[in-house]
């Protein structure tokens, strides 16, 4: 799990161009939107091209992706519960 | 046409050299795009995390009108500056790179960020965002530069009172080659 | 200052339900729809669109008589549909060096990067325009607006400035996109595409239905040339929400000063606007927006419609599309109902208008809003 969040705090600095923090910066439980590391919807639509892409996992509803994605901690567990890749 | 409006401030960025008012005021050398555009962030003292998103056209933009839109000259116009923009390639930069998104239908993944830049007139968007510019705005396209068509529809804008002063210009990119030059009319 | 009058006096469009603008308004009043469920474009199974069948299409331009030899040249759908939908104007009108030509696009001949032997000079939006005016004879240089979804709308503020300050004595405006898999698979990673057609306005909208179509309209300022029934060009706006580049602004700030800022410039009062051809994207975000900058302006009981219902969402010419048609009804003096509305959904209701009926028209405002936050508003009058 430790290595998946690694691996997931790399991909969202890199897909989401995240200047402004650094893999060591980025807590497990830190809020992705809003206050937290500021996300917006596009990336929002950016993080479930991710979630298909690399793990195979399909949101067809955007309203799920709230509760997944509320942290690197609850996208990680939702991962490895469903991944495909 | 007679006009009573003129040209008060420039900027041009090309080859990796910003020209403000036609004197050099910054440079860098051998750098990609990105990279110029990175230092020139960093030594311009800008904090505006969005600017790593944006495509390159909306970076070349971006960055010619933070140094022409300083804080007086926002003021004086009380945030009615219009936007007016004009480039060769509209925004084919991006274009091709979200084509290649969905050449390989075994590698199929759309990317919406990179699709919300496959408009031109997003940079004038980014900008018209900084510096909460709510205010009349248009991105026209031509085969070169027409700064008499621009300067035209400046003084449009202005003697209609539709802005008080006018950001307008040229920004061009395409793989690689950019020239962005940006004047205020008044 | 006073400027000169500017009038609309000819338009065409080229769209599923026709080929000119009287039988696209004979199709409006029996309630057809250009919306198909179409199947496998790149990996979208099936989508719903208002897309233009290239038979046909092909059948009505090989015998169509163009000025200038078409057989020994290569023309792409979309410049197809562009030169027949400019034809009808450039043929009754002359084209002088004071003659503009706008020409309004979001992606051109964008499908042509599906290729990678193609140079990408085929894409490029200006080549695009230079290829049409150059065959029709226009000698100034072209002026493309490419401002995302509501170009077709600014195209006409833009040609109406550029002859009121002096540039040009009148203007073609031609405006035209066509449905591509670049833009379907856009919008569908947006999540922005409905699955059923569009339902602008509607509590069960849930996204966008994309479209095609061209349209063309003639701008003059030479009084002798405007007959009753021309249409004036009161005033316009285009707006910044300055906000987000995808989402418009939840109260509608650009909107309304697009909006108020045509109004002043017509010098009306919006008890005067007898219509809205608004937006209507059948996004839940843009509808919302429109119902809440139209109560802003107290223009909530003035009868409104969106278009997409029948057209989808055709991008760059949507705007000079829905004029066009919007012309059509003041002209007739008869409303098109608001396709795919049932129940308000929007949290402040608009006056979405529900059947065809005849109404008085004379003034009345045409909308649209887009990515880049932008918006545009503009401000007609029938001439009686």
């Amino acid at each position: 799990m430790e290595a998946l969040k690694q691996e997931l705090k790399e991909k969202i600095i890199a897909a989401l161009n995240l200047e402004h923090i650094s893999v060591e910066e980025f807590d497990d439980n830190e809020t992705l939107f809003g206050d937290g590391i500021g996300l917006d919807s596009i990336d929002a639509l950016e993080l479930i091209v991710l979630l298909d892409k690399d793990y195979g996992i399909k949101l067809t509803d955007p309203k799920e992706g709230k509760t997944i994605f509320q942290s690197v901690e609850t996208m990680a567990n939702y991962i490895s519960a469903n991944r495909t890749k | 046409m007679k006009s009573q409006f003129t040209i008060t401030n420039s900027c041009k960025i090309e080859s990796n050299i910003i020209f403000f008012n036609e004197e050099k005021i910054f440079e860098t050398e051998g750098d990609s795009f990105a990279e110029f555009a990175k230092s020139v962030y960093k030594k311009f003292g800008i904090n505006y995390p969005k600017f790593f998103k944006m495509d390159n056209l909306s970076k070349l933009a971006f960055l010619a009108s933070e140094v022409l839109l300083s804080e007086q000259i926002i003021a004086e116009a009380e945030n009615n500056v219009a936007l007016v923009f004009a480039n060769r390639s509209s925004s084919l930069d991006t274009d091709v790179k979200f084509q290649q998104s969905i050449d390989d239908k075994e590698n199929y993944y759309p990317s919406p960020a990179v699709f919300v830049y496959t408009l031109p007139n997003i940079c004038v968007g980014e900008i018209s965002i900084k510096h909460q510019l709510k205010s009349e705005n248009a991105f026209f396209v031509f085969e070169e530069n027409n700064e008499v068509f621009l300067t035209q529809y400046a003084t449009s804008l202005l003697q209609n009172k539709k802005a008080t002063k006018v950001l307008c210009g040229w920004v061009e990119y395409f793989d690689e080659s950019y020239l962005a030059k940006l004047f205020i009319v008044e | 200052m006073n400027n000169k009058s500017v009038y609309i006096t000819q338009t065409n469009c080229i769209t599923p339900l026709g080929f000119d603008v009287n039988s696209n308004w004979d199709a409006l009043q029996q309630g057809k729809s250009g919306i198909k469920l179409h199947k496998n474009v790149g990996n979208l199974e099936q989508f719903y669109a208002s897309i233009i069948s290239t038979t046909e299409l092909n059948e009505v331009f090989d015998k169509t008589v163009f000025p200038f030899s078409v057989s020994d040249k290569k023309f792409t759908k979309l410049e197809k549909m562009l030169l027949l939908a400019l034809l009808p104007l450039v043929e009754k009108h002359q084209i002088s060096n004071r003659t503009a030509f706008v020409f309004s696009t979001t992606k051109g001949n964008i499908s042509s990067l599906e290729l990678e032997s193609n140079p990408v000079k085929e894409a490029q939006l200006a080549f695009l325009a230079k290829k049409i005016s150059s065959l029709f004879g226009f000698t100034t240089e072209p002026i493309v607006l490419s401002n995302a979804c509501v170009s077709g709308v600014l195209a006409i503020a833009v040609a109406k400035r550029m002859i009121q300050v002096g540039v040009y004595d009148d203007a073609f405006i031609l405006a035209g996109d066509e449905v591509s898999e670049f833009v379907l698979s856009g919008f569908n990673s947006f999540q922005a595409m409905s699955e059923m057609p569009c339902k602008p306005y509607d509590s069960d909208r849930n996204g966008v239905t994309l479209g095609e179509a061209t349209a063309a309209v003639y701008l003059t300022s030479d009084n002798n040339k405007v007959e009753s029934n021309a249409i004036k060009i009161c005033g316009d706006g285009a707006i910044n929400d300055a906000n987000h580049i995808s989402g418009p602004s939840r109260t509608g700030e650009g909107l309304y000063k697009s909006i108020e800022s045509a109004i002043r410039e017509a010098n009306i009062t919006v008890k005067e606007i007898d219509y809205i051809s608004a937006h209507g994207t059948a996004t839940l975000y843009n509808d919302e927006m429109e119902a809440i900058a139209f109560n802003r302006l107290h223009l909530q009981n003035v009868p409104v419609n969106s278009l997409k219902g029948f057209y989808g969402h055709t991008l760059g010419a949507s705007g000079l599309l829905e004029t066009v048609i919007a012309i059509e009804s003041a002209k007739r003096n008869h409303l098109i109902m608001s396709k795919g509305f049932q129940h308000d959904g929007t949290s402040q209701s608009i006056a979405v208008i529900k059947e065809n009926k005849p109404a008085e028209i004379n003034y009345f405002l045409k909308t649209a809003s887009g990515f880049g936050g932008c918006n545009t508003a503009v401000i007609f009058k029938k001439l009686n």
